[in-house]
């Protein structure tokens, strides 16, 4: 079933004519028991029909493993946004972004296509420090407003570090590692696995706790 | 699980706004807060003529995290994001400028009228204000609660709901929120438990509807005593007032939905405010500063509600239009 109605397609139409480069959405699955995995691929493909700018991959995260590692892909449906070079930017959903989810799932697509807006400047001297590896997980479920902005400010802080992978984990989808760390309010930001914020927090926040990985 | 979407086109995705945020204008009225008091105060201003514009760091206020809302006249049902979408839909047709998710820090008076002073010290120039700035939710104040936040404590039942899917839940609260809560909540938990200090405040239909369901048990005259558990919550101390017995209650998780706070940091020691901390006003919305208006639940007036917090936006804005053509500002 369509997701996308005739007045959702022709709003996201003219949302996208704003997108600069060309990008691609590189959906992981696995054959077997998925949750959800069906109706991602369905939901991408109407994505996709509604850009000529938006291009779709399906891979196997077991035969295609190779490229599931250098997106740090562990779980499926997973959806990996590539820049028009192709290039990995930090920028992945994993589940279906529904619900909710559509409000951060749509401004990525527009950040990796290269039309996002620059950061203020006090962040980006900020993230000029950051040096080593950074994993943001955050947490959230399709039926909370308040969870796209986090997901949104973590995408955006990959694409503008490269050392920083940020990722939407749908918790319901994902109860196993939701409930490894403990994810019972969300937004739940989990940052290299170790450190935590609950709640759409500023992105001053965000790089204080980016800040205690770099030490 | 049923997948739709609930797409918020309004603002972000809007790229070709025809009203952009003027920064350096000298506004006759700046709104601070866009939920239904702040919008409603958005539209009459524009009706009347004024230059106005809204300035909020939560768009769509508190309304946004309600499941239901059924008792504003003429929508027998909608979404609190629903109806905000709605008010924010109506607004937008008036090309009403918007500055969201920005940090208010304070207001200073000044010759001409007010600045408005954001983060990082911007200034932005007006005749009057009329402060919308609402609510937050009122914590328990027990122990346990802070300790547990995120493990098991929630303020917003339907962004944690689903993550209790099959689990036992308690719902604190016996006004409105609470009851839309517990409803909600029972579709989705094993068990749902209310527990409320003293008897219902909500609307009787709505108990009703509760009373009826078949995994919910209502202990009234209950107070929370404690929040325990280890690394996640697992029960509540609760003391039975008939009875003064204390015993714990098992529970994976604990909805707080007592009532509101108000968001009242941009303006103490600037206006008067009651022993609750709300924003005293007489009836044409004036506060103690003249040229400073506030609307809606950061206000004294009685009962907080959607239409309650919307005609009086609708005053404030109106009182506020007077105010400039009388040449007080």
């Amino acid at each position: 079933m369509a997701l996308l109605n005739e007045e959702l397609q022709g709003q996201l139409k003219e949302v996208f004519s704003a997108m600069k480069n060309d990008m691609t959405l590189a959906v992981f699955t696995q054959k077997g028991a998925c949750y959800s995995c069906e109706e991602t691929i369905s939901f991408m493909k109407e994505i996709e029909a509604l850009s000529d700018k938006i291009h779709l991959e399906t891979l196997d995260l077991e035969e295609d493993s190779e490229r599931a590692k250098a997106y740090n892909v562990e779980m499926v449906p997973s959806i990996v946004m590539l820049d028009s070079d192709k290039k990995y930017r930090g920028v992945k959903f994993n589940g279906i972004p529904a619900g909710h989810e559509i409000n951060s799932f749509i401004p990525g697509i527009l950040e990796v296509s290269g039309s996002g807006e620059p950061l203020p400047e006090e962040f980006t001297a900020q993230l000029e420090s950051v040096k080593k590896p950074v994993n943001i997980k955050v947490f959230v479920t399709l039926s909370c407003p308040h969870c796209p902005g986090a997901v949104q400010k973590a995408h955006k802080l990959a694409l503008e570090n490269s050392f920083i992978d940020a990722e939407m984990i749908e918790a319901q989808t994902f109860d196993e590692i939701s409930n490894k760390f403990n994810v019972s309010s969300v937004p739940k930001i989990v940052i290299n696995d170790q450190y935590e914020l609950v709640g759409n927090q500023p992105l001053e926040a965000f790089l204080e706790e980016i800040a205690k990985t770099q030490q | 699980m049923d997948f739709k979407l609930d797409m918020n086109l309004g603002g972000q995705f809007n790229k070709s706004q025809k009203k952009s945020f003027d920064k350096n204008a000298f506004y006759d009225v700046l709104i601070v807060g866009s939920g239904p008091a702040g919008l409603s105060a958005a539209l009459y201003a524009k009706r009347k003529g004024m230059r106005v514009g809204v300035v909020s760091n939560k768009s769509g206020g508190q309304v946004v995290d309600t499941t239901s809302v059924e008792n504003y006249l003429g929508i027998d049902f909608e979404t609190g994001e629903g109806l905000i979408e709605k008010f924010m839909h109506h607004v937008d047709t008036l090309d009403v400028p918007m500055l969201k998710d920005v940090d208010v820090k304070t207001f200073e008076k000044t010759d001409q009228g007010f600045d408005l002073v954001l983060g990082r010290e911007e200034r932005l120039k007006t005749k009057t204000l009329i402060l919308a700035t609402g609510s937050k939710p009122r914590k328990l104040g027990v122990k346990g609660e802070d300790q547990y936040l995120g493990k098991g404590v929630a303020y917003c039942a339907i962004c944690d709901g689903p993550l209790f899917e099959g689990r036992d839940v308690v719902v604190a609260g016996g006004g409105n929120s609470a009851v839309e809560a517990a409803i909600d909540l029972a579709k989705i938990a094993k068990t749902v438990t209310l527990v409320h200090r003293s008897a219902f405040r909500a609307d009787q239909i709505i108990v009703d509807k509760l009373s009826d369901l078949e995994n919910v048990t209502i202990h009234l005259q209950t107070q929370i005593e404690e929040i325990v558990g280890e690394q996640l919550v697992s029960g509540i101390v609760v003391r039975d007032k008939a009875t003064n017995e204390t015993r714990t209650l098992k529970t994976d998780g604990v909805f707080v939905e007592i009532g509101y706070l108000p968001n009242n940091q941009l303006v103490e020691g600037k206006l008067n405010l009651n022993d609750r901390g709300e924003v005293i006003v007489n009836a044409l919305n004036e506060t103690s500063e003249p040229g400073v208006f506030a609307a809606g639940d950061v206000t004294d007036t009685p009962y907080k509600q959607i239409i309650v917090a919307a005609s009086e936006g609708a005053k404030a804005a109106l009182t506020a239009n007077d105010f400039v053509n009388r040449g007080n500002a």
